[in-house]
């Protein structure tokens, strides 16, 4: 070891990596609460309303603004985002947000009232529209919904517009959603919220979906099969074609996770696969930022046997002569109606429609080919075995006789993100590795250096592990055990 | 890297079989950044400036500078959920200082860290109220007044369920508690009332409501938002079981409709809450943290046995919430909330004053906005306001709704001179 706590026998690439970490009275950043607490009586003179519709008091936090800014800033560098180093969270396709879409979005024309009329937020609606179109051509898909704010939200659209469809045709004795055992926990959610029993479906030795199994699980009361591809082992589902028509042939309808949608940008499209709904998880493809874990958006695309099902109100080109709006909302004709109050994450859509006019054809193509050179590229640089290939977009790497959990704690001391772990659990000890596109050869061999400097340690480093962080090894069962979920739980402590 | 990785060109490394790819081009063009901007701008450079006096369920309260600033920064911005808290302290303990400020804010103790809007959040409630139900009831009962957005999504929330959504009476713009009281049975498991509601009223039964729930042993589900909480009677106060809304009318602007979901409980639900929870523990060094907790509740580990299908939340939402409530402190909070009331009242008053104008429609008190009645026809109206430059909602054949939050006292008056040559 080096006097800066460097391990020299460690690949070159080797980070050190300190994150900030501000103490008072022995606690990270205290809390606004343990700043101040100041108690605002509200049944004074000056309340416009009698005591019997007003609360007693409310006792909140009451700081300066410099105060604020300080509080937020310190916790700001407590965190580490995408712009803090390489953050190859498998299945969450965490890539760089450009900064201008930011900009975009903060247009003061953006800030528009949902209730406004059509005719006075053209601006709106053409966006929407050229939106919805982009979505279209990019999945394959005949018609496009920008109302989910989220992928799973996106998944309950495309389950109950299936539910819709099948009523429709006198087919509501459709009770069953199959979804592979390595799908997103969300599939399995969103089926059961929609009511639908869930058949789970086995994977066959090489990682993808066991035809015979499906051939098994599929019925008269097949609903719909979800499926994502590449699946979340990275590998294309060769047989798509001959899944659809199984699905198909059955009276299914056959749904598309849009997860991993990054892969095949250009080179693939979920319609031309034979899907006949999908979501698109936009702050994943399309690079709309995390914030945190959102705010996302989940639009839905359908082939137009679909189209009169989706949520209301859409957007289209208006009839009527040129003093007309050119852009309409409608309702398609047998909607679902709505799953949100609104019409959605608009900001996030801009954003959205921001970052795909900015790359096009060329771009998006580009996305593709450089998110499955750098997974594959990683894979060939780190020791851990990677079971299943060929993959694409991400790989899953088996820790081997570590602990999963542990590897991931010990590369944040090297100044990355760990890779999603245990999940899919097809592969064991799984370290689920998504690069994405974004990443330089030379980011892509320091986090290299990072999984193999964890590989080669014992596990009483690992499990001591993480040590440069701002908090260290967090007890996650206390936390379950005695729930503090606010500072008001905190006042007994 | 295609050395590294032993092929001679990126393609070789696709396998998708031809049958399936896709050969052809998406038409859509490349741009530079600059010209992506410039064609944002002029598509929605088409949207016309109005003054909005709109509410409804979504606000444009004016956003301090501090909170763009700050919930800017790009470790905010671009990092994701917290599955990993060793390293995103930061973003836990935001978190959790916005479940503790819904926490005040309702009385109750448990808020999780958000649900997509004030429309999705009732729909987890009505599951929620199907997961602890003790009965065998089955009908969720909402007011007449919903707004139709959180109706229908609440129907496709209960879609795959036993519940079915009945309307019950209400009257000058609040419940009508005889109406209620001859609907409600004990066949009911979840009854929603909004404070204030659409029309922008003060409900004034709102205990008289919770113990008629209570009678029926269905769950006490109130709508409210953080700004009306802030003055209004205290939920836990008058009995509620869960609190939804839109915490968004603090933190964003008018945003096409976008929100951030407010769900908050009692205790005794806490592992059938919906969604994302943060809650403190001890790291190594036995220093306070903050980490995601419950987690057996979500989807990622409980798949279909999880309380609700939601991942990807509206975290970042949050974050500007807790940001521009920070910002006006509990004074800010409540007089704010006092303003509401004030000047909703004093446009109403200025409105009525006008020849061939009712205001408000409704009895009772209001905040933030109301109901007007016209003589002429309403539509007419709200687009000769718009040639104006103003936007209001039509309710009605002769009713319009007039919303004051986030409008200065400048523009009301124009808006008054505007409505009086409108309204002759």
């Amino acid at each position: 070891m080096t006097d800066d706590g460097l391990d020299e026998s460690a690949d070159a690439g080797q980070v050190r990596y300190d994150q900030a970490r501000y103490v008072e009275n022995g606690q990270y950043e205290p809390l606004l609460a343990e700043k101040d607490l100041t108690r605002v009586e509200i049944g004074d003179d000056d309340s416009p309303l009698p005591d019997d519709l007003t609360r007693d008091s409310l006792e909140l936090p009451d700081l300066s603004e410099p105060e604020l800014a300080r509080h937020y800033t310190r916790l700001s560098q407590m965190i580490y985002g995408i712009d803090s180093g390489p953050y190859p969270l498998g299945s969450c396709t965490m890539k760089y947000n450009p900064k201008f879409t930011e900009d975009v979005a903060a247009l003061p024309s953006a800030a528009v009232h949902p209730d406004r009329s059509e005719r006075s937020t053209q601006g709106t609606l053409e966006l929407l529209y050229r939106l919805q179109d982009y979505l279209g051509r990019i999945g394959g898909m005949d018609a496009v919904t920008l109302q989910p704010p989220a992928g799973a939200a996106g998944e309950f659209v495309g389950i109950r517009v299936a539910a819709a469809y099948h009523e429709h045709n006198g087919e509501s004795h459709r009770d069953e959603v199959i979804v592979p055992e390595s799908a997103h926990g969300t599939n399995f959610a969103t089926a059961a919220l929609g009511g639908y029993d869930v058949v789970s479906l086995p994977s066959d030795d090489e990682g993808r979906v066991d035809l015979e199994a499906l051939e098994a699980a599929l019925s008269e009361n097949t609903a719909a099969l979800m499926l994502t591809n590449p699946n979340t082992l990275g590998l294309f589902e060769r047989d798509i074609s001959e899944i659809a028509e199984m699905v198909h042939d059955v009276g299914g309808l056959l749904y598309y996770d849009g997860a991993n949608l990054n892969a095949l940008l250009g080179r693939a499209r979920p319609g031309d696969m034979g899907f006949d709904v999908m979501h698109y998880n936009v702050h994943k493809t399309f690079a709309t930022p995390h914030g945190g874990g959102g705010p996302g958006a989940g639009p839905v695309g359908v082939v137009s046997e679909l189209a009169p099902f989706l949520p209301s109100p859409r957007v289209r080109e208006a009839e009527g002569g040129a003093s007309e709006p050119a852009y309409e909302l409608f309702d398609p004709d047998h909607t679902i109606g709505k799953v949100h109050g609104f019409q959605g994450n608009w900001l996030v859509l801009v954003k959205t429609f921001a970052y795909i006019a900015r790359l096009g054809d060329a771009g998006l193509a580009d996305a593709s080919a450089k998110a499955v050179l750098n997974a594959n590229y990683l894979a060939s640089q780190i020791e851990y075995d990677v079971p299943y290939e060929p993959f694409h977009h991400e790989f899953v790497a088996s820790a081997g006789e570590q602990d999963a959990a542990d590897v991931a704690k010990r590369m944040l001391d090297f100044g990355v993100h760990p890779p999603t772990t245990k999940w899919p659990e097809i592969v064991p000890e799984a370290l689920m590795t998504e690069p994405t596109e974004v990443e330089s050869k030379a980011t892509l061999d320091r986090l290299a250096a990072a999984f193999n400097a964890v590989a080669d340690e014992d596990d009483a480093t690992l499990e001591a592990a993480p040590d440069r962080t701002t908090a260290r090894r967090i007890d996650q069962t206390s936390a379950a055990r005695s729930p503090r979920l606010s500072w008001h739980a905190l006042e007994d402590d | 890297m295609l050395e590294a990785v032993g092929t001679e060109t990126v393609d070789d490394l696709f396998d998708i079989p031809a049958a399936v790819e896709f050969d052809d081009a998406f038409g859509i063009d490349s741009r530079s950044e600059r010209e992506t901007r410039r064609l944002v701008r002029s598509i929605l450079g088409r949207n016309d400036t109005l003054t909005e006096l709109l509410g409804r369920g979504h606000y444009g309260y004016y956003i301090p500078s501090l909170v763009d600033h700050l919930a800017d920064r790009s470790e905010f911005l671009t990092s994701y959920t917290q599955y990993q808290p060793e390293v995103s302290q930061g973003f836990l303990q935001v978190l959790f200082e916005y479940q503790s400020l819904l926490v005040e804010l309702t009385g109750l103790e448990i808020a999780n860290c958000s649900m997509y809007d004030a429309a999705t959040a009732l729909g987890e409630a009505a599951t929620l109220a199907e997961r602890v139900r003790e009965t065998s009831g089955h009908r969720v009962l909402v007011p007449d007044l919903l707004l139709e957005g959180r109706r229908s999504t609440l129907e496709n929330y209960v879609a795959g369920t036993d519940l079915v959504v009945e309307e019950y009476p209400t009257d000058a713009g609040t419940v009508d508690l005889e109406g209620l009281e001859e609907t409600a049975d004990d066949d009911v498991v979840m009854l929603y009332v909004e404070n204030p509601t659409v029309r922008g009223t003060i409900e004034e039964g709102l205990e008289t409501i919770g113990d008629l729930a209570t009678e029926h042993e269905a769950l006490y589900v109130l709508g409210s938002d953080p700004v009306a909480l802030s003055l209004l009677q205290r939920p836990a106060d008058v009995g509620a079981d869960v609190v939804v809304g839109d915490a968004s009318v603090l933190g964003l602007p008018t945003s096409y409709g976008m929100g951030l979901g407010l769900f908050a409980t009692r205790e005794d639900y806490l592992r059938q809450v919906p969604g994302r929870l943060v809650g403190a523990s001890e790291d190594a060094t036995d220093r306070r943290v903050y980490t995601l907790t419950l987690q057996t509740r979500e989807q990622h580990i409980r798949r279909e046995r999880a309380t609700s299908n939601i991942c990807t939340n509206q975290a970042w939402v949050a974050l500007r919430t807790a940001i521009h409530a920070a910002s006006l402190g509990p004074h800010g909070m409540v007089d704010l909330a006092k303003r509401g009331v004030v000047r909703a009242e004093d446009l109403a008053q200025r409105l009525d004053d006008l020849v061939g104008v009712t205001a408000p429609v409704d009895d009772g008190r209001h905040v933030r906005e109301f109901v007007v009645y016209v003589d002429q026809p309403a539509a007419a109206i709200a687009s000769d306001l718009e040639k104006r430059g103003f936007a209001v909602h039509v309710v009605g054949d002769h009713q319009l709704q007039v919303c004051v939050a986030g409008v200065s006292d400048a523009k009301i008056d124009q808006f008054v001179a505007a409505f009086r040559e409108v309204a002759r």
